[in-house]
């Protein structure tokens, strides 16, 4: 098997030169003809703008990228930057309205209501059952009342009778996104609807809305078993540090997360110096931009908010979670790294890239191609977030008939062998070419680029960086690669969790 | 860790709305006062077509933008077609055939060149088709091509491979019952064909266990020699191209035709059917009855009442269902369309145990109110705006407009398709869409399935006063005492 193995990366090898040799010049093109489609602008207010021009049909794609996310949300209200994300598709002073003066001031009346319930239910004491029945009633009420003035999704329907296509927004942890497609001579009715939405966004059907959210998280958390292990493991793996908290919400936060705490987020982080809205597409920059710089300049100016203080203190024990449930087992390893911004970042990326890209992959041809033990084994690496310290994680399923204990020992064992052993040439020649190709192949998309450009733009300050950072790529050695293993992939560094299979009548008679 | 704000995989791309706040005026609407100039003159560029004296087509789509190249051949036959005991092999086969490989490269050796390259080579299965795609950049597209001309004549099916890929689908048989939404999809599905349909059927650990090598050569011998349809897209001269590609096809025999298919839909048999599931708090709710296929010219009256129905943020189930309410995040759906038989009619809504009843009464209000509460001119004026104002989004690139055609040639539609469809979408009126909901909105033919968690859906299923419950059981089966290599002996859990 080895010598096999062995001539096959050989030629491999041989035929990557070849490539590396015609794919430099063509990216270098790139890169120089991005910089003639592509305009930026910083706006007196702090929002950077970009555009750029790629005519291939008359469309065109945006993101708005906001550099706040759930790892932001204050100390108790968990999930409330994706509270505020689906708060931003209900209107503004204007759409969504039938009368915005008369409905300000039943929207204050709802809140009023709200805080009077919540000081009564969250009483320790004395809470008074008949007390809190009236004022649910008077809070359902004044929310009727503020609903008389409502066009339900108004907003939503102007974007899409005029053609949004894949309209749709994304809250993870590190920040927000908002995006869609649209014929391109609706650019200026864009422009007004997103810095619309953006600056002057109306806390309407907020308590509905929160319902709503509950639902996604029953959804995608508490119905599902992969749900259920991924937001167990994070608590456990993080002690301070903001990635360990439910991303979508505790319950019993977003249940009680108000439309002023929302307001108060959106004051605070929707400023800005906080957002890049990037464009790609039919469109033209010396049209385009003074069109974009009329309706983003309503944005309001404001300092970016201060960075978080918080630093995840170094693990110094092992930890583990197991959760014993009908379901069939999954496994799920994880050891922190730092952020984004660490200069061996590109050595985590190679990693993860060869041990897990593919049927090459070295966790691929372990676990599930030679041993037969997994139906899949990768790593991914950064997660749960990317701006903060985090996590290099390792996932497999078993195949039946085999355990977690087994996935635990196959994938140290591959671990063990990045520390001690450089990995091939081959390989890492096959990272770097397979990177560059890789970007180059999402160059062909206006949404994918317009969200490259922005996430770039956002985190470092360039959209440049997008195509330098193939140079940190290409500088990853074989020793890069056994120094960080050695470093990160340590017991006291990790964090397990699994599902641990039960059937129904073991977990009812009490099995340990 | 992304939570937002739809979900996919339920809102269509359009959708139309219900406005209740009709009868007071809004006071202005400066959005309506920006211009919309006339849009960029844009003429999609067409793949070129040639069809060999055999009968396979091929399709050329240049683009230059990116130094790649990428090509597909099309097989007609797919898992509609696998022989009741052995459901699963179009799977294995689209797994296998690839990792196989051939006998100048095997699976392994081709994994080897191709990811040093960046390049793909894959194979798939599918329901009515089998395929073979690869995808290398520019320089490499000589060697890519031959390696998969290679694997599309010449495969090797290995048994260890086979016994791979076994292992992969008895993993996913064993694990099909863990999640609520995998489990309702396919329920559903089962409910609406038939549980022995070949469009809802599922591979068991026995039907994929009695899959031998031989049976996935027989399986290709067969399929290759169909009616193939071969497009190729990137930066590369047509006319190089197109003799590359006559050099590989011309020479092989007359394409067979597949025969008729001759398939009989009676919908499924109308019912409360349930599933419990103890380890969720939410329900999956599905209302389900049979759709149709594009031929039937109800279509477009069709694609504008799912828009009002369930399509989108504005369609009256979100509107109710989630934005009134706050009683589901996922809830829409529609009655969809299949190219050459009836796909599905399909309404689901996902909430709270405790308001199951509540939802799914309120679905059911919807769906009827079809046709208690004809939609206006008001409500198709959206549909049409919605619908045709996103239609550019179908041929926005040249690689859609080259799927597009494949999709046309393979079911055997015109190529001006998508014209016809748009004009026929235009010429829409009220009384169409009215009509439509009256001929296939039928709630009382169609089936109810709740997946959820028994012992907190209060009030219960009875509630409804539709009938009896009944309970599916969906236990795996184990197949017969047979371990050994099989991956059959794995479904027993320790």
């Amino acid at each position: 098997m080895d010598k096999k193995s062995s001539r096959r990366l050989r030629s491999g090898l041989f035929a990557l030169l070849a490539t590396a040799i015609c794919l430099a010049p063509a990216f270098a093109q790139d890169l120089k003809s991005f910089e003639q489609r592509i305009t930026t602008k910083v706006l007196p207010n702090g929002l950077t703008l970009i555009v750029c021009e790629r005519p291939e049909a008359p469309v065109f794609s945006y993101t708005t990228f906001v550099d706040a996310g759930d790892v932001n949300d204050p100390s108790g209200q968990s999930g409330l930057a994706h509270m505020f994300e689906h708060l931003a598709f209900k209107g503004t002073s204007q759409i969504g309205t039938t009368d915005y003066a008369e409905e300000k001031v039943a929207l204050e009346k709802v809140e009023e209501a709200n805080n009077a319930y919540e000081a009564e239910y969250l009483k320790p004491v004395g809470r008074d059952p008949e007390k809190l029945k009236a004022l649910k009633k008077a809070f359902s009420e004044a929310q009727n009342e503020a609903h008389k003035f409502v066009i339900p999704n108004q907003f939503t329907d102007v974007a899409e009778r005029n053609g949004a296509h894949n309209l749709n927004a994304q809250t993870g942890l590190d920040d927000t996104v908002y995006y869609w497609s649209m014929p391109e001579n609706r650019l200026e009715l864009w422009a007004s609807l997103e810095s619309s939405r953006l600056s002057d966004t109306v806390p309407r059907e907020f308590y509905k809305e929160r319902d709503v959210v509950l639902e996604e998280r029953r959804m995608r958390t508490d119905s599902n078993p992969e749900g259920r292990l991924v937001e167990q493991f994070l608590a456990t793996a993080y002690v301070a540090h903001n990635y360990g908290r439910s991303a979508v919400g505790w319950p019993s936060e977003v249940s009680q997360i108000t439309a002023t705490e929302a307001m108060a987020f959106h004051r605070k982080y929707y400023v800005g110096s906080n957002i890049v809205v990037s464009v790609v597409g039919d469109v033209k920059a010396s049209e385009a931009m003074p069109v974009l710089e009329k309706y983003f300049s309503r944005v309001p100016s404001g300092p970016k908010p201060e960075e978080m203080t918080t630093v995840e203190p170094k693990q110094f024990a092992e930890k583990s979670v197991v959760i014993r449930e009908a379901t069939q087992p999954i496994y799920l390893e994880g050891y922190h790294r730092p952020s984004y911004r660490d200069p061996d970042d590109a050595v985590y990326d190679a990693i993860s890239d060869i041990m897990s890209n593919g049927r090459v992959s070295r966790l691929y041809r372990s676990l599930v191609r030679d041993q037969q033990i997994a139906a899949v084994a990768e790593g991914a690496s950064p997660f749960p977030g990317s701006k903060y310290p985090s996590l290099f994680l390792f996932i497999a399923a078993p195949i039946p008939g085999h355990t977690s204990a087994e996935m635990r020992d196959a994938i140290h064992k591959e671990i063990d062998k990045l520390k001690t052993t450089d990995v091939t040439d081959a390989e890492l020649a096959m990272y770097k070419t397979r990177a560059r190709a890789d970007l180059l192949r999402g160059l062909a998309n206006n949404q994918g680029l317009a969200n490259a450009l922005a996430e770039y733009q956002t985190r470092y300050g360039d959209w440049r960086e997008l195509f330098r950072q193939l140079d940190r790529v290409d500088k990853v050695t074989k020793a890069d690669i056994r120094r960080v293993a050695n470093q990160v992939f340590v017991a006291s560094n990790r964090t397990t969790a699994e599902i641990d299979t039960q059937t129904p009548a073991a977990k009812n008679g009490g099995a340990k | 860790m992304k939570t937002g704000f739809v979900t996919a995989a339920l809102v269509a791309a359009t959708f139309v709305s219900l406005l209740p706040a009709s009868s007071r005026a809004q006071q202005s609407k400066p959005w309506e006062q920006i211009p919309i100039p006339p849009l960029h003159e844009f003429k999609p560029q067409q793949p070129k077509r040639i069809v060999l004296k055999n009968g396979i087509v091929l399709f050329l789509q240049e683009d230059h933008e990116l130094p790649f190249v990428s090509g597909s051949v099309l097989i007609p036959g797919g898992s509609r077609d696998e022989e009741p005991a052995k459901v699963g092999l179009v799977d294995l086969y689209g797994q296998a055939w690839r990792t196989s490989g051939t006998a100048k490269h095997d699976g392994d050796a081709l994994d080897d060149i191709l990811e040093a390259k960046a390049a793909h080579i894959e194979t798939a299965g599918d329901d009515d088709s089998t395929a073979l795609s690869w995808d290398s950049l520019k320089a490499d597209q000589d060697e890519v091509y031959e390696l998969a001309m290679d694997l599309l004549f010449h495969p090797k099916f290995s048994q260890e491979k086979l016994q791979l890929a076994q292992q992969q689908d008895a993993t996913a048989i064993v694990r099909r019952n863990d999640n609520e939404d995998e489990i309702a999809d396919r329920e559903a599905t089962r409910l609406i064909y038939g549980a022995e349909s070949p469009y809802a059927r599922q591979p068991e650990l026995a039907t994929i266990g009695a899959v031998t090598v031989k049976d996935l050569q027989a399986w290709h011998d067969r399929t290759i020699s169909g009616k193939l349809i071969v497009s190729v897209i990137g930066d590369f001269d047509s006319s190089a191209m197109e003799a590359r590609l006559r050099a590989t096809f011309e020479a092989l025999p007359a394409a067979k035709t597949a025969p008729q298919r001759h398939e009989t839909f009676p919908g499924p048999r109308p019912g409360v059917y349930f599933i419990n599931k103890d380890d969720v708090n939410q329900s999956n709710i599905q209302i389900v009855g049979l759709g149709t296929d594009r031929r039937n010219p109800d279509v477009p009256s069709l694609a504008m009442m799912n828009d009002v129905l369930g399509g989108g943020f504005a369609s009256r189930l979100f509107q109710k269902i989630r934005t009134e309410r706050g009683l589901a995040y996922a809830v829409g759906g529609g009655l969809s369309f299949a190219w050459d038989h009836p796909a599905t009619f399909r309404i689901v809504a996902l909430t709270q145990s405790a308001s199951t009843v509540e939802a799914t009464r309120l679905a059911f209000a919807e769906l009827q109110g079809m046709t208690t509460k004809p939609i206006t001119e008001e409500e198709l004026k959206r549909a049409k705006d919605d619908i045709l104002s996103t239609f550019l989004f179908r041929y926005d690139t040249k690689s859609k407009v080259l799927a597009e055609q494949v999709r046309l040639e393979f079911y055997g539609y015109p190529s001006d398709y998508l014209q016809t469809y748009r004009a026929a979408l235009e010429k829409v009126t009220v009384a169409d869409v009215n009509a439509a909901a009256k001929k296939y909105i039928h709630p009382d033919k169609m089936a109810l399935l709740v997946v959820g968690n028994q012992s907190e859906i209060k009030p219960w299923l009875d509630d409804l006063k539709m009938g009896p419950i009944h309970t599916i059981d969906i236990t795996i089966p184990q197949p017969g005492a047979q371990p050994g290599t099989s991956p059959g002996n794995a479904g027993a859990s320790e």
